[in-house]
């Protein structure tokens, strides 16, 4: 640990990278695993260190609409959440992304009722996958300060709300060393948000009104380009990242992929578990990597083609499920790749769900059962069984 | 500046009207959508003359939403935010943080919304709101049912009314947004009507100037809605304040204080005129009459409570 370091919670990591990057409206609502944030960032406020106004909502749909309202005004506004309270925000998450406002959000992936579960699993954030925002899946504690800073940057830049995700637990409550970024080593990264549907006292207008169906869809097309956008400035800032800090990943992580023939497709913290199963079987001469998913939305589908191609079979392995269809990545990706010639065979796995563990003896399995040639089935298939 | 009747007996007519406050210049511009005799303009318009230009309107789903005007127009002129149905005050909460912290924390931030945004959706992050005292000012406009989806009825349509989803006439009162935003204990809340103009800007003026979270409630006549021809929206609001079923008051600090001292007419005067009242038979309206007494009565003693009573 360097000087510059702290022991840190992902939790703690998160608002940390919301204080640095200068929050300027912080609306806090409670609920497990996510406390921590806001605690946190109460804690920073009452001591000075970030000077946002700290509004104590009464629910995360309010907590949203205060940083909607907040983000109209050009502040950097910044909120937690995880599960049912994600879910209760649905409509505002759409709103936030149609109304093209850089709103930021951490939220703790944790599995969603009935029956109760505090643990991790991602379907409450992939079920706001069609909002429009942008979806960021940290790997550890580093990862989760740098991507909450980058997103005030990339919100900022693209006009676009930016969602950074953490595993409940395996990231939220364990502690890693962790290097806290100067805020003037990041605020110059951040540029202010001079959208022309600011509120601008001296030049009133109406924001958000009655639009006909052709202006609508024209809106909806540009929410959509934005997204486009949005992928070159994620890998712009991550080369920032490398040079100025020597860490850091853009849409997607590649771990000795290279001349892989098998290469599993993940995210999040089962990445991490990942890399220990791939080093030993490339230490057994097997020719196996792994590709992170770290940016769902924007979907990287070309740098996923580059990351895959010359590959003979891809192993996607879900900590989610969308019910009647798949794994969701196994689906994005299967749709990224069709079509593509020479496209690699693709495998769908789904395990982990509502905090189940996901040990090495899990990911073995699933490139094992590929690797011994099991059919890939459309709907995914549980390791469980 | 409230209008102040002497007597319990019918009102004569004053020989001249009270003269009418000097206000401000105008801000809301021409264009608006609203149906002819609706309160709201009026409303607005004569609230952003007292407030000034440096005003934000935070307005969820609503008649309100419509009546500014489609994108591009805007009839408002002031920054006019559109929202969520059941934002409406945090909506308002928020943008005075951002302000706040951009050095603005002087602009009047205003949520304006109606009944159902308020008494029903809204209620809860109304009640978070009041409960923070943020410093903002929130107008409900009260046309007492679901208007601007077609006469549903709300938590504030009063018994007895007739609204679509009422065929028979709703059965049970409406909320009493004055005692629930009393028991917030927030540093203003009063009730103004449109038919006692001089009392409603004096109130305009009193919330507008006031800091933390202050409210005022507006009965918000409308003519399609109350089934009753254009030309008695002013003398509907004014009546539903002389029979005492819509009294105007002010909550200051927790103390109740009528502001105008109504002629106690019969509540038939203001049901007779509507037509969502029209299935009323003679044991209805002497149950309304009923109800209006009983709730006079509780209002008085609780403003005697508080030393508020001038006859």
């Amino acid at each position: 640990m360097t000087t510059s370091e702290k022991l840190l919670t992902g939790n703690e990591a998160a608002a940390w990278g919301a204080a640095r990057a200068g929050a300027e409206v912080v609306a806090a609502y409670p609920i497990t695993p996510q406390t921590t944030i806001i605690e946190t960032l109460a804690s920073l406020v009452h001591r000075g260190i970030s000077k946002a106004e700290y509004i104590a909502v009464e629910s995360e749909h309010s907590a949203m609409a205060a940083c909607i309202a907040a983000a109209h005004t050009g502040a950097r506004a910044f909120t937690a959440t995880s599960s049912q309270g994600l879910a209760l925000m649905h409509e505002l998450m759409h709103w936030a992304a149609a109304a093209r406002l850089p709103v930021v959000l951490a939220n703790v992936n944790r599995a969603m009722a009935p029956g109760w579960s505090i643990w991790t699993d991602q379907n409450d954030s992939l079920s706001q996958r069609d909002t429009g925002w942008i979806q960021i899946y940290c790997v550890d504690n580093q990862e989760v300060v740098d991507s909450v800073i980058q997103a005030f940057a990339l919100a900022a830049r693209t006009s676009l709300p930016v969602m950074v995700v953490l595993d409940a637990f395996v990231l939220s409550h364990t502690a890693e060393a962790v290097h806290i970024p100067e805020e003037e080593e990041v605020r110059p990264l951040i540029p202010e948000w001079n959208a022309p549907w600011k509120i601008d006292i001296d030049r009133p207008a109406a924001l958000g009104s009655l639009v006909p169906p052709a202006e609508y869809e024209k809106m909806r097309k540009k929410l959509c380009d934005a997204h486009a956008q949005a992928a070159l400035v994620i890998e712009d800032l991550a080369a920032t990242w490398r040079k100025r800090f020597g860490r850091g990943a853009g849409l997607i992580e590649s771990y000795r992929a290279e001349g892989a023939e098998t290469i599993l497709v993940t995210s999040a913290t089962i990445a991490s578990t990942a890399r220990v199963v791939i080093d030993e079987l490339r230490d057994k001469g097997v020719p196996a990597g792994l590709v992170r998913v770290r940016v769902f939305r924007p979907f990287p589908v070309a740098a996923l083609r580059g990351a895959l191609a010359g590959a003979k079979r891809v192993v996607v392995l879900d900590r989610n499920c969308s019910y009647g269809a798949s794994g969701i990545f196994y689906q994005e990706l299967r749709a990224a790749l069709c079509g593509v010639p020479g496209a690699p065979v693709v495998h769908g796995y789904i395990a982990g769900m509502g905090g189940r563990d996901v040990t090495p003896l899990t990911v073995r399995a699933a490139l094992g059962r590929a690797m011994e040639g099991e059919a890939p089935v459309p709907e995914s298939t549980w390791l469980s069984e | 500046m409230a209008e102040r009747m002497t007597t319990d007996a019918p009102r004569p007519r004053p020989a001249a009207e009270p003269r009418l406050p000097t206000l401000g210049e105008e801000i809301t511009r021409p264009g608006h959508l609203a149906c002819p005799g609706c309160a709201v303009p009026l409303l607005a318009r004569t609230f952003l003359k007292i407030a000034g230009p440096r005003t934000v309107f935070c307005v969820p789903a609503c008649c309100f939403a419509v009546i500014d005007g489609p994108f591009p127009y805007s009839s408002a002129g002031v920054p006019f935010v559109h929202c969520a149905f059941e934002t409406a005050a945090v909506t308002a909460a928020g943008v005075k943080a951002g302000l706040r912290a951009r050095g603005q924390g002087d602009i009047l931030v205003v949520a304006w919304a109606g009944d159902g945004g308020t008494f029903d959706i809204g209620i809860q992050a109304l009640s978070g709101a009041a409960e923070r005292n943020d410093d903002i000012l929130y107008v409900c406009y009260d046309n007492e049912a679901y208007m601007n989806t077609g006469i549903q009825r709300s938590g504030s349509t009063p018994n007895g009314a007739w609204t679509t989803t009422t065929p028979g006439g709703k059965q049970g009162r409406k909320k009493n947004l004055g005692m629930i935003m009393a028991a917030h204990r927030i540093p203003y809340f009063a009730t103004v009507s449109p038919g006692y103009y001089n009392d409603m800007v004096a109130k305009m003026r009193r919330a507008i100037s006031t800091k933390g979270f202050r409210m005022l409630h507006a009965l918000s006549s409308c003519p399609p809605g109350w089934k009753m021809a254009e030309e008695h929206s002013l003398t509907s609001t004014r009546l539903a304040v002389d029979t005492r079923i819509f009294p105007l008051y002010e909550v200051d600090d927790g103390r109740f204080r009528v502001t105008v001292n109504p002629p106690q007419r019969p509540v038939s005067e203001y049901l007779r005129l509507q037509g969502r009242f029209a299935q009323l038979g003679a044991a209805g309206i002497e149950a309304q009459q009923r109800a209006a007494d009983e709730d006079w009565a509780a209002l008085r003693a609780r403003c005697e409570r508080h030393g508020n009573v001038n006859d």
